[in-house]
């Protein structure tokens, strides 16, 4: 699976990240796996919004390998 | 009209694309790249955003103007990529039969696409760059 990380997400981890996934995962796992990947980063995976298939997710809402997951640092436009 | 661009932002089109001979008030924001932030100067902006989820949040954030304050016809345009002070990085247009809704409908959709719309900048400066 691939996970879409934008700004400064983007820049430290990769806009483009590989993500193992074979079966489902929620949001919190998934936070809980790329902190431990990307220990540096901790507090911002954990804080993020995360974005499935261009909607905002819950915590508990469920990922499949074939959805499309995006990390959504604090927003800033306008 | 509910568009991510990288091209300089018509603002006389977003204001077209709202007009219908039943609306007698027009409401536009227009926001620019400011010089000062905190007292820093700034010599550019970058934007960033996550296109295909942006324009869905701005025509989401446009049927929330439709409904919830009684507005005819919103129209956003956001542009991306490297902007100058005093370029044109949004521009918004509501209107609505009266002026009351189209003040109030202009003025919630700049708050919401500031809270949720994924669109990021990155400041570049005399001492470096960092994302806002």
């Amino acid at each position: 699976m691939k996970i879409l990380c934008f700004a400064d997400l983007g820049e430290k981890i990769g806009k483009n990240v590989e993500f193992p996934l074979e079966t489902t995962i929620t949001v919190r796992e998934l936070r809980e796996k790329l902190s431990e990947q990307y220990p540096l980063y901790q507090q911002q995976l954990q804080t993020c919004m995360v974005a499935i298939n261009q909607t905002y997710a819950e915590e508990e809402t469920v990922i499949s390998p074939d959805d499309v997951v995006a990390l959504i640092p604090p927003v800033s436009g306008g | 009209m509910f568009v991510i661009t990288q091209d300089k932002i018509d603002v006389q089109a977003v204001i077209e694309a709202v007009q219908d001979p039943h609306c007698g008030g027009t409401c536009t924001f227009i926001g620019t790249v400011r010089d000062l932030t905190d007292g820093k100067k700034t010599a550019y902006l970058e934007y960033e955003a996550y296109e295909e989820m942006a324009e869905k949040m701005l025509k989401q954030i446009g049927d929330e103007v439709l409904k919830q304050f009684g507005c005819s016809h919103v129209a956003i345009s956001h542009r991306i990529g490297r902007l100058e002070i005093g370029d044109v990085a949004v521009a918004i247009a509501v209107s609505a039969p009266h002026r009351k809704e189209a003040f109030e409908g202009c003025r919630y959709a700049i708050e919401k696409l500031k809270q949720v719309v994924p669109i990021w900048k990155k400041e570049f400066g005399e001492d470096g760059s960092y994302w806002v």
